[in-house]
Formats: C-alpha cells, structure tokens, sequence
C-alpha cells in the first residue's frame, strides 16, 4: 500500500504543479499516471510544439514545460506510479480514500485529486474483425517488454514515431520485422525515417507499403496477418508471424473514474468552482482539463490556478482546525522533503564609512 | 450594421443528424471549431489534439463539390494513419472556414 496525503490521477501539466503547491503546505503527493511518462498530453502527442500562453515564458515547447514543471516540484519528492491506470476508489471508514490500478497497485490518501485531463491514453486499435480474439495472444498494442519478440517473427504496422521506433529497435531482436503502413510516406523524426531506409536495404526490415492488414490468421494465437497491398496492381498475401503490433496512436478515454459516483457533464466532472474545485464527493476534487464549471477554460494556466486552490482545501482536511495564512515562496523559500532549501539572499546591512 | 459574414454549412453529426449551421468567416475559426461551438459532437470527443492534425479527431467527410484548401503534408500523413478513411476525408481543424464554403456538406465520421 503506498500512502500519501494528497493523490494525484493524472501527471499533466496541473498534476506536477500540484505537488509543488502542496510541497509548499507540507503535503506530500503521489500520481498515477497510465502513460509510462510523466507530462500528459504535453508529452504524449506534442512534445515539440509551443505554447505561447504559459504566463512569463512567451514561447516554450510542451516537452520543455514538463520538465520545468518536474524541476520545480523535485524537491517535494513526489512518488509516481506510472503505466497504470487507476481503476476503482474506495472510501475507508476513516474517511480516506483507497484507489488501485489496473494491476492491482493500491494507494491510500485523505484527498485525491483529479488532474485527468481528457482522461487516460488508450491504444487506437485497428478495424480489424478477429482482432479482440488475439489480444495478448500474439496482439500488442503497446511494447512493454521488448524482450517477448526475441527471435520471433513481428509486424508492426503504423506510419508514425512509434512504428518507425519500434521497428528500429525490434530489427536487432526479432529474427524478422516487417512494417506495414497505407502510405509510402511515413511521418516521423527525419533520422528514424531515414535509419529505417537504411535498415530496409540492409534487408533487416521488411517494408510493405502501401499496404494494410485486412485479417489475422492462427488458432489461438498469432500465426500471420492478411495484407492487403495496392499500388500498381492489388494484391492479397498472407504474411506469416508470432506477432502483430499495430501502432496507431493513443487516444483519450474518461474511462474506469467515469464510474466513481462523480457528477459527469460533457465528458468532464463538475466542480465547484466558487470554492476549492471539490467534486460532489467530499475529499475528491478535479483540476485541470477533466473538471468543468461555467466558464471553465481547458488552458494550462487555469489548471494551475485550480491546483493552487485546491491544495488549502486538502490542507485544511488534513489538518482540520489547524491556523494557516499564505505565505510568499519570495519571503518564506521553498523547504524541500528532500532538506534542501532555496530562499531568497538576505539584503547586505552594513555601514557606509 | 456590419455585413454579415456568416456562411451556412451542413453538418451531419455521428448519429446521423443534419445541422445546418452559421459559421462566422471573421473569427479564425476552422471546421472543428465549428463543431465544438455548436455542440454538434460531445466534449473530448472532438478537437483532442487541439488543432494540430495530430488526433484525426475530427476527420469528415466532405459531401459537397466545394474546392477546399489543399491538404498539407501533416494532415496527409495524419490521415493515412487514422481509420474509416475514404476519399473525401479530411480533417476539420484544418479547413478555415472562407466566404466561398457557403452551403458546405460535411458528415463527421465515426469516432475511434
């Protein structure tokens, strides 16, 4: 069981600035995440894309701001329990909250906060037919253990980054990749595109393009895949293979919190927005993208406003009755979890002959 | 008194519904806007990457004979990843809406 005081769903933009308010309460936060990184959509779909509105930073790239954001809120130690997605919640008796993942982590808190953004990145899965019956029976969508494909026979089909990667990295594992994409063109890093070119003449990956795969062949488990390739003439051949890795991106699902008893309106929990971003749930609260109220703004910088907020509500449920006023990180600095402290230099008193 | 700038566009959402709409020429506002702003898809189930023809989100299917702005490299390679791809598809963040897309069809495809 990890236990924390303030949990986090969610390490986007406003879960990392969370912790650090909270650091600057003494509260200690722990975030899960179902990306197997820290940074949300910032990381998962535009890494390498500005943002203009981040207030004092007139232009930074989203890779950039996640790890601004990790940097600041270092010193709080946050805890991360990353490529998992939280799945059911459970009020104790005591009034704390426990949350567990998809692979059965569990983790106890007094306050969760939402940051969930559009909610948790699931794989895009191809129309195939048959495709369900051979899910983690030859079927990945995701490489998690490249290990599995050693020796093995692997297509990956997809035109993007991480088809590209993958078949890069599988060609010195696998005894054969073959990539499969509609187009000839793949869109990707210049260097991936070109080192698959290079791999394709080396006759390390076997390139199939346009193509797609139309049906899975094996009884049981992945045996081969359909392909269907036009281009000069159609034609249909059947591919043989232990494996089939379709890459087609993720995409956003409110997912398992869509049942937590939460008040749902427009594919986003409401809120109070004139107080603290509570949810109906008292000790659950929403920020970010996930939440709504009227006038609500899906901006980053409105995320941050929310977390600050929402870290004295948490404050004072976890210290009820307990007298606070704001302090200044200016005046007060920043007193990390970890001891170390940055505060601002004393002015220089001293007499002037 | 302003000319008006709008334009009516048809917009069939995904359960089949026909909205004929005005689309402001003035605001900057592409096809996908337009959805958002009316309402015509749920929340989160449109527009995810924002606008960067990175989701394909919010690929339609463009019924009527409007010369449309040329598709981009981006928005190619998008779309030759995404699924219930047909020949008129495109992606609404990257149709501006212009003066001349007056009486413009579309029908969203499905959401994957």
């Amino acid at each position: 069981m990890i236990s924390t005081d303030i949990l986090i769903i969610g390490a986007g933009p406003t879960g990392l600035f969370t912790v650090f308010e909270a650091g600057l309460l003494k509260l200690k936060c722990h975030l899960i995440d179902a990306l197997p990184q820290p940074g949300g959509q910032c990381t998962e779909i535009y890494p390498k894309k500005p943002i203009y509105d981040i207030p004092a930073y007139p232009e930074i790239l989203a890779g950039d701001l996640t790890e601004k954001l990790l940097e600041q809120c270092k010193q709080f130690e946050p805890g991360f329990t990353l490529g998992e997605r939280a799945e059911t919640i459970e009020k104790q008796e005591d009034g704390t909250f426990i949350v567990t993942t998809n692979k059965g982590t569990k983790h106890q808190a007094p306050v969760v906060a939402i940051a969930g953004g559009l909610g948790s990145f699931e794989p895009r899965k191809p129309l195939i037919p048959n495709i369900a019956n051979f899910e983690d029976k030859g079927v990945e969508y995701i490489i998690k253990d490249p290990e599995i494909y050693r020796d093995k026979k692997v297509v990956i089909a997809g035109g993007g980054d991480s088809a590209l990667d993958w078949s890069i990295f599988l060609s010195d594992v696998a005894s054969e990749v073959t990539l499969i994409h509609r187009r000839n063109e793949f869109r990707g890093h210049l260097d991936s595109v070109e080192k698959v070119q290079e791999l394709k003449n080396l006759g390390k990956i076997n390139l199939v393009t346009p193509a797609e795969v139309m049906g899975i062949i094996g009884n049981g488990h992945v045996e081969g895949v359909v392909v269907k390739q036009s281009g000069e003439e159609l034609k249909e051949f059947n591919i043989t293979c232990d494996h089939f890795v379709p890459l087609f991106g993720l995409s956003p699902k409110l997912g398992p919190i869509a049942n937590w008893g939460l008040e749902i309106e427009k594919n986003a929990i409401k809120v109070n927005n004139a107080l603290d971003y509570q949810t109906n749930i008292p000790g659950i609260f929403a920020i970010g993208d996930v939440n709504t109220y009227p006038g609500k703004l899906k901006l980053i910088l409105c995320g941050f406003h929310e977390a600050t907020l929402m870290c004295q509500a948490a404050y004072q449920i976890i210290n009820p009755g307990k007298k606070y006023v704001l302090k200044y990180t200016t005046v007060s600095g920043v007193h990390g979890f970890d001891g170390t402290s940055k505060t601002a230099p004393k002015a220089v008193v001293k007499k002037i002959d | 008194m302003e000319e008006n700038q709008d334009v009516k566009i048809t917009i069939v959402d995904r359960d089949g519904v026909s909205h004929t709409i005005d689309a402001p020429t003035d605001m900057a506002m592409n096809l996908m806007e337009v959805v958002r702003a009316y309402e015509l898809a749920p929340e989160g189930t449109i527009g995810i990457c924002g606008g960067m023809a990175m989701c394909a989100s919010c690929q339609c299917y463009v019924k009527s004979n409007h010369e449309l702005p040329e598709m981009q490299d981006d928005e190619e390679a998008m779309l030759s990843e995404a699924f219930y791809v047909k020949d008129n598809s495109r992606l609404g963040c990257q149709i501006q809406i212009t003066p001349d897309m007056d009486g413009l069809e579309v029908e969203l495809a499905p959401e994957s």
